[in-house]
């Protein structure tokens, strides 16, 4: 196994760049540890080989040729979420409805990769239109956790996390809906973060649920999110939801962090996610972590956020009504999948509706187009949008008295693989800590802090408000910095190889 | 289907009151589409107008168009609407094959412009205030072709080609409230509201409005109460109206039909139907409204709420141009003209072609008389409307500046017209082309005069003598030779020098 995979994208960044080592051979080294893992790990539904060698030659010949790089990791290997479409890579969002489609545009934060010189290594699994917690809803396979291939690595963005924790890669991009790239982080003992609504262009990702979806970084250190996250965000006029700000400096407020000094920083523990429901080992994590910001200087307040606990209701009515109508579009007509040769239209759209998706598709087609309809819109969409306000004001009033809020970022450790997958409720429930940041339209980031009893990750979450990603960035990285050394090293090396 | 029962026309007025409500959708003239850069010229190759966004392709996302939110806001003026400091766009979900998202993206209960009227002037100068509940934008569909069935209908057609040209096309939809205490006029109301506002849409420029290419359609709303009882009956909405002529026959046609209905004691039913023009303007049933779709109408997540700035409305409001009611006002005070007279102008279709043609230069009572006079003629001998005639204003103005200048006279003006209506080119091509010009060259009116004169030795001595009378009959003969080319005027000035006796 060549060392480079075991690397940051800022340490690669720099021997590519220095022309230590060229792109190509950094491509090609992934492009290995890809093709002798991935048979068990199915991080990736396609792998562009050619295409990413390809990208990694541009790269070294304008290196040779003198010109600066296009960006701070111009030739790092990146894993792309199959949710956000690529003109030369087929797009699924996990769904078999979507099954060989080829997009004829590239979204833009594919564009933002590309023009970045980053090289897009493939396309990775997911719970199919990243409705799910554990990557088992993928119509193409389950994604297995690499810390214990008998588990889930989260979900929906499972693929992305396990691509960085088995290292195929050492950068990622997931979206996060209610918590799917902090849920997988959180899995996988790697770190994924969702930005501010608005921070990331949503024109190509395959949406879930419009108000919801954020495209985000994820990586192994809290430097290479960073990194990743000043390459993809920033305004973009073709989403009309982007909102035209400056992009934080997270890059160097990570870079602060990491000098390990929190003093003068407020950090707010939730009274509603600090209680029940969590495992044992998960909640003596969160616990120690408290500890450890304490120890680096932060002032730790508690705060209240009384509406949380109708937030996972609130978002079970809102995901499924916006994902009702934003799933309309696949009917056989225009692309994808078309099933039957019935007498009408509406025959070959019914039957290929059926045909194309997943259990928990339908489940929450039927629910939304429920939860809109003539009588009830006003019960159940209209009550969720306030309860929605109430959540965004707990978040307000939280933020005058803390600078950043933390949480356990899921509830449990990665659970066996089948372990819930028939039961919604349960697993609908790992997104408990994570969703109300989605409500808010506000940041939050999962940072590795330990392993719990059984020997699996455990993930701290990190808030913000919006656009508050550099405090949030330090925080991360002086927590992460600490830890590391407590460790003595960090906690993804620990990672058990992945079985052939 | 069994063929309806119609009630004469008096005996649905002896029984009932008819209830109108109409529903005007517009595609605005906006160079591209409500929510992204496609254009939206009419005609085009069938899916050559389309991208990710207006195809719905996964993952696209809409922007909306700027300029389409300031047609809206200007229609909303125009209509004397209040505009919503704060609306929303909202998505009506139903599966259609021609709507690439299966949701239009339109507006619900938060328009942008709401609670406005027009005043519609009728046949006999009389006006009606039509109350307008709303304006809103949304965007068009696109086209389904249904191939090997009846009529391009749906029912048994082999198959349907789609094209999204069309779709994502801004529309606007402009809805009446209801309109009672039309009685016998009904039919005479809903044209005459459609044509206020098809001239008020152009008069604003924001829309082709032509109801033959659909940029302008109509859905006409009808009921029937008992007579005098103000309770309202149920309604039946008629769709594909796409003429004037047809929003008239719309409504008498439902009044009868609906009336033989409840005179049978059967009860009407609430439903969509379809205005059939080829079937001498009946309309059939379509999608019954009982079973309606629910469209699940929630707020557009993928777009910010608009909140045009006052100062925006108000610069817009500026903007507005004359409106038509205004124009008519101004040009019955301009030109002089009685009601009756402007009114006849209007119904001509000759009033922006008499304006036209003044702006071209033209004196007002000049250009009218053309317009009402010769080429009404010519129009209705052809069998077209007056603006249909392959003449400019511009070129009008032309023959009449050249009868003023004395190079025409009246006779030869209307050659030089028939010309132009003959494709022979510019007023000034047919005269060179036709010779038309009247001789004002002295030296050849000279010659044909001396001519005349030597031809008619006699005559020419009586003018000598001072019979200066007689003058005429060589005018007359110098005209003839001149095949009438020639200025009579001067023709007797010469002649009366060419006889003048010497002096000293």
């Amino acid at each position: 196994m060549s060392e480079l995979i075991r690397l940051t994208a800022a340490e690669l960044a720099e021997k590519i760049h220095s022309r230590e080592v060229s792109a190509v051979e950094v491509a090609q080294a992934h492009l290995d540890r890809i093709a002798a893992v991935d048979g068990t790990v199915h991080a990736f539904l396609h792998v562009a080989s050619e295409a990413a060698l390809v990208s990694a030659a541009l790269v070294d010949d304008g290196l040779a040729a003198g010109v600066a790089p296009a960006s701070p990791l111009a030739g790092v290997p990146l894993a792309l979420k199959d949710v956000f479409t690529t003109i030369d890579m087929p797009t699924t969002a996990g769904s078999k409805i979507l099954s060989g489609w080829r997009p004829p545009y590239d979204a833009t934060l594919t564009t933002r990769l590309r023009a970045a010189g980053v090289t897009i290594l493939g396309k990775t699994n997911m719970d199919e239109f990243a409705m799910g917690s554990s990557t088992e809803y993928s119509a193409y396979g389950p994604t297995r956790n690499p810390w214990a291939t008998a588990r889930i690595p989260g979900g929906s963005g499972g693929g992305s996390a396990a691509a960085l924790a088995a290292f195929e890669a050492p950068l990622a991009v997931g979206t996060d809906t209610g918590g799917s790239v902090r849920q997988p982080a959180a899995m996988t003992g790697t770190v994924g973060v969702k930005p501010t609504y608005g921070g990331v262009s949503r024109y190509g990702l395959i949406a879930c649920a419009s108000s919801l979806d954020q495209g985000g970084p994820c990586a192994r250190t809290v430097g290479d999110a960073a990194l990743l996250h000043e390459v993809i965000a920033g305004y973009d006029p073709l989403d009309s939801t982007s909102i035209d700000e400056p992009v934080p400096a997270v890059v160097a407020a990570a870079r602060l962090g990491a000098s390990g000094d929190l003093s003068g920083v407020r950090v707010g523990v939730i009274r509603e996610l600090g209680g029940e429901g969590y495992q044992a080992g998960v909640r003596s994590s969160f616990d120690a972590a408290v500890v450890q910001l304490q120890k680096l200087g932060a002032e730790i307040v508690e705060v209240s956020c009384p509406h949380f606990e109708y937030g996972l209701a609130a978002y079970y009515l809102i995901l499924p009504s916006e994902v009702s109508s934003n799933l309309a579009r696949f009917d056989a007509m225009r692309y994808g999948l078309r099933v039957g040769t019935g007498a009408s239209a509406e025959e070959v759209m019914a039957a290929t509706r059926e045909a194309g998706f997943g259990p928990e598709v339908k489940r929450r087609i039927i629910l939304g187009t429920y939860a809109l309809s003539s009588g009830y819109y006003d019960a159940y969409y209209g009550q969720a949008q306030k309860v929605r306000t109430l959540i965004a004001r707990d978040f307000a009033a939280a933020f005058t008295h803390a600078d950043v809020l933390v949480s356990p970022t899921a509830p449990t450790t990665a659970f066996p693989i089948g372990d819930k997958v028939d039961d919604p409720l349960a697993m609908y429930l790992n997104d408990l800590a994570t969703i109300p940041t989605n409500l808010a339209g506000t940041a939050a980031l999962s940072v590795p802090s330990g392993l719990a009893d059984d020997g699996l990750p455990v993930g701290l979450q990190v808030m913000a408000p919006a656009l508050g990603e550099a405090v949030m960035y330090r925080v991360a990285a002086a927590y992460e910095a600490a830890r590391d050394a407590e460790d003595g090293g960090p906690l993804i090396h620990r990672v058990p190889e992945v079985p052939a | 289907m069994t063929t309806p029962t119609l009630v004469g026309y008096d005996e649905v007025l002896e029984h009932f009151d008819p209830v109108l409500g109409l529903e005007v959708h517009v595609e605005l003239s906006t160079n591209t589409k409500m929510f992204c850069g496609c254009p939206t010229e009419f005609g085009a190759e069938p899916n050559t107008q389309v991208c990710p966004t207006c195809l719905g392709l996964p993952g696209s996302l809409p922007v909306v168009n700027r300029s389409a939110v300031e047609s809206a806001i200007r229609i909303g003026l125009a209509l004397n609407c209040s505009i919503a400091p704060w609306c929303r766009f909202a998505r009506k979900n139903y599966f259609y094959p021609d709507m690439p998202k299966n949701f239009q993206t339109s507006q619900y209960d938060e328009p942008i412009a709401v609670n406005g009227y027009l005043d519609v002037e009728l046949d006999d100068g009389s006006t009606v205030r039509v109350e307008i509940e709303r304006a809103h934008m949304e965007e068009d569909t696109g086209k389904s072709l249904h191939v090997g069935g009846a009529a391009g209908r749906i029912h048994g057609a082999e198959y349907s080609l789609l094209d999204y040209n069309r779709a994502g096309v801004p529309l606007i939809e402009i809805v009446t409230k209801m309109i009672p205490g039309t009685r016998e006029r009904a039919p005479e109301v809903a044209r005459a509201y459609v044509t206020a506002l098809r001239d008020l849409l152009r008069a604003l420029g924001v829309s082709d409005v032509r109801m033959d290419q659909g940029s302008m359609r109509c859905d006409v709303n009808l009921s029937l109460s008992p007579r005098d009882s103000g309770v309202l009956g149920t309604r039946t909405e008629t769709k594909n109206v796409n003429s004037l002529r047809s929003v008239e026959r719309a409504v008498r046609y439902e009044m009868t039909r609906q009336a033989g209905v409840l005179l049978a004691g059967e009860a009407v039913v609430q439903e969509t139907r379809h205005f059939v023009e080829e079937a001498s303007g009946t309309t059939r049933p379509g999608r019954r409204k009982e079973t309606a779709e629910d469209y699940r109408y929630f707020p557009e997540p993928d777009l910010m709420p608009i909140a045009p700035p006052v100062e925006w409305v108000k610069e817009l409001r500026g903007t507005l141009p004359e409106l038509p009611w205004e124009r008519r006002r101004r040009i019955s005070a301009e030109w002089s003209l009685t009601d009756e007279e402007l009114r006849d102008l209007v119904n001509a279709g000759a009033l922006d072609l008499i304006e036209a043609t003044v702006a071209a230069g033209a004196p007002a009572g000049e250009a009218r008389s053309w317009w009402v006079a010769y080429l009404t003629q010519q129009a209705n001998s052809r069998g077209v409307t007056l603006d249909a005639l392959p003449v400019t204003p511009e070129q009008v103005a032309r023959v009449i500046a050249l009868v003023a200048s004395g190079e025409l006279n009246n006779k030869l003006a209307r050659q030089v017209v028939d010309g132009v209506l003959a494709g022979e080119g510019s007023p000034d091509e047919v005269v060179t082309g036709r010779g038309l010009a009247i001789v004002s060259d002295d030296g050849a009116l000279v010659a044909a005069v001396d001519e005349a004169l030597a031809a008619q030795p006699d005559i020419a001595e009586k003018i000598r003598s001072g019979k200066v009378a007689a003058a005429g009959a060589i005018v007359g003969a110098v005209m003839k030779a001149t095949s009438g080319k020639a200025d009579a005027k001067r023709v007797r000035e010469l002649v009366l020098q060419r006889c003048a006796p010497v002096r000293g």
